[in-house]
């Protein structure tokens, strides 16, 4: 039986100056519907790169995606994005951030009263409607990340793709927002594919986690099945003995098994500064454990 | 409780005082905000007027603050007697004309325009219709081209010798073709511009084109990454890709160039109206130069300060325009 979101044997080589560059080296993985998958490893190892190639957005050098049974050569709305610094259109309020999309994927399938409320209706399922006419500069961090979810989920894509969307988050607002996605996925049951480089956030929301090896040329390295009963509720799981074997799991995995030998500012001096902030927030919890 | 305190605030700092506010720092931001800038006027009106009174030339001493005001009375004075004459030119004309109609029913009027010299006000007219003509002629031209060689970047490259070669070229040195070239290409019996104007019009455009053709070339160009993909991922068709992602995202870049265009096309402009002895306030000064009574230099410095003030209000006009419609609040719009 072929699952909903197959990538088999993809491998991409970006050309650089120096010669071509081979980032991934087949990866495998299977996706069944309405299974939330998390990606995790260690920065520039080539997590964004296969959210990318599933969007579409970058076409695997050998190898390929197939999402219900066609193959993905290009981006498309039913394989919607959330990018990790939200990038609304600055000069659109959030509503009609929203709106460019519904508009795009419901021409003429739904009316315009139909659309205005659809498109009200996503902006509370992330309770934005208190902020809706507002534009991105006049509201928060999480707000935006919030009105980017939102558009994603208006298009109603057959795979919901998120690169670390909570990534710039203060740790409160992360929680906050990791609760109401919970929530929004026990409503819409959502195939999701989302990279974070956090461990609780990975186990707390996740079905199943992929850890991917250093790079270059990554790959999957193990996979993670977490059975934890739904609806799962963070504090009560920090006692739970289950739910800290598998974070354990993780955290060997990353720390242990692919120990980053190499200096992180190598691959990408411009995003170093970010990475180094998020690459710290595990270690600690490390230490309080 | 906050809230009203916020209201509160509102209501007071709409009356210039916030309620913790002393009189003292409200007075210090009157001071700031007016205070300063009247203190520099008078200062460099100070120097002003006895530093001119050190000058003489072969005209007579240099003009300082009372003899620009002085003048500049005067020059309103021949305005108005000026529009004067011409209203009674044209009551004279048109008592004749119902004095020959009443004698002779079939004489059909004829109606003379009247011919006097131009005052110091018409003169701001013209360069003031000239200079947004230009203006606007070049801003029709430089928005779509740009957009066009923003989205193209072969385009570009075929393009940007061409643009880096123009850009630097005076006004002064385009004047003679562009009049050799209207002379030859416009001819017509009854010609609803007069020549001068589309010479003086089209050195103003080819020389602040470049500018916004620039900027807003690099601005459609630099359209963010991430907004591309969204594009990408919601496949908008091009039209409204350049529409709704490339367009709004390059209008605070559009406008840099439109007012850096603006600044240069009001330069131009004066220079041109020298040289080419084209109506406007350019002719205005050369006019007095040429004319070199004692009064002339008082006047000539009357049209520099007037020009400067043209241009100032021209580009807070631009300034306006540009926070309008600009997404990007923290871009630097001083
Ligand atoms: N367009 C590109 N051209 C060349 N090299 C690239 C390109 N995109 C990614 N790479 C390289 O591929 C590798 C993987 O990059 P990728 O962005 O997928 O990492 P990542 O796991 O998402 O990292 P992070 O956690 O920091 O976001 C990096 O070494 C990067 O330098
Ligand atoms: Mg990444």
């Amino acid at each position: 039986m072929t699952k909903h979101l197959e990538l088999t044997g993809v491998s991409i080589e970006f050309p650089t100056p120096k010669g071509s560059f081979k980032a991934l080296d087949n990866v495998n993985l299977k996706i069944a519907r309405g299974e939330f998958v998390s990606l995790i490893g260690h920065s520039g190892c080539g997590k964004s790169t296969v959210l990318n190639i599933v969007a579409g957005l970058y076409q695997s050098t050998t190898g390929g995606v197939v999402l219900d049974g066609k193959e993905v050569n290009e981006p498309g709305p039913e394989r919607a994005v959330v990018f990790q610094n939200h990038s609304l259109l600055p000069w659109l309020t959030a509503y009609e951030n929203v709106e460019l999309a519904v508009k795009q994927v419901f021409k003429g399938k739904k009316s315009k009263a139909e659309m205005k409320a659809w498109i009200e209706h996503n902006l509370e399922l992330v309770h934005m409607t208190h902020a809706m006419h507002k534009r991105p500069d006049e509201i928060s961090g999480g707000m935006k990340q919030r009105v980017g979810i939102a558009r994603a989920l208006a298009m109603e894509p057959k795979v919901l793709l998120m690169d670390e969307p909570f990534g710039a988050l203060d740790a409160l607002t992360r929680a906050h927002l990791q609760d109401s996605l919970m929530e929004i996925q026990k409503d819409l049951n959502n195939t999701v594919i989302m990279i974070t480089h956090d461990v609780d956030e990975a186990v707390l929301l996740s079905d199943r986690i992929v850890m991917m090896t250093n790079g270059p040329a990554a790959t999957v390295g193990e996979i993670l099945d977490i059975e934890l009963e739904r609806p799962r509720n963070r504090i009560q799981l920090a006692d739970d003995a289950q739910y800290n074997h598998y974070r354990h799991e993780v955290l060997s995995f990353l720390y242990e098994k692919q120990r980053k030998v190499e200096d992180i500012g190598q691959h990408r001096s411009q995003k170093a500064a970010a990475d180094n902030t998020q690459e710290t927030a595990p270690a600690k919890k490390q230490a309080q454990a | 409780m906050t809230s009203i305190r916020m209201t509160l605030a509102g209501v007071s700092s709409i009356a210039g005082v916030k309620s913790n506010d002393t009189l003292g720092s409200w007075f210090k931001r009157m001071l700031g905000a007016l205070g300063l800038p009247l203190l520099g006027l008078a200062v460099f009106l100070f120097i002003w007027q006895a530093g001119a009174k050190q000058i003489d030339t072969s005209l007579g001493q240099f003009p300082g603050p009372t003899q620009v005001y002085e003048q500049s009375v005067a020059l309103y004075a021949e305005h108005m007697s000026e529009r004067e004459r011409e209203t009674a030119f044209y009551e004279r004309q048109e008592q004749r004309n119902a004095e020959r109609v009443a004698k002779d029913p079939n004489y059909v009027p004829k109606i003379r325009d009247y011919t006097g010299k131009p005052t110091f006000f018409d003169q701001i007219g013209t360069s003031l219709v000239t200079v947004l003509a230009g203006f606007a002629i070049a801003a029709l031209i430089a928005i779509p081209l740009g957009i066009c060689i923003g989205l193209n970047a072969s385009l570009y490259a075929a393009l940007n010798p061409i643009i880096q070669l123009f850009k630097p070229v005076s006004p002064l040195a385009w004047l003679p073709l562009v009049t050799m070239v209207v002379s030859a290409a416009y001819v017509t019996d009854d010609p609803m511009f007069a020549k001068s104007f589309l010479t003086s019009l089209f050195t103003v455009a080819l020389c602040c084109l470049w500018p916004t053709l620039i900027n807003t070339a690099v601005g459609v160009s630099a359209v963010s990454q991430d907004l591309q993909n969204v594009s990408k991922v919601l496949r908008l068709s091009w039209m409204t890709h350049v529409v709704k992602i490339v367009l709004p995202s390059s209008v605070p870049m559009i406008f840099t160039g439109l007012r850096l265009s603006l600044g240069i096309a009001w330069m131009v402009l004066i220079a041109a109206e020298m040289l080419a002895q084209n109506p406007g306030l350019g002719k205005f000064v050369w006019d007095e130069f040429q004319n070199g009574s004692s009064d002339s230099l008082g006047r000539i410095m009357v049209a520099v300060l007037v020009i400067g003030l043209i241009g100032f209000l021209l580009d807070r006009i631009m300034l306006l325009l540009q926070r309008r419609v600009s997404w990007d609040k923290n871009a630097i719009t001083r």
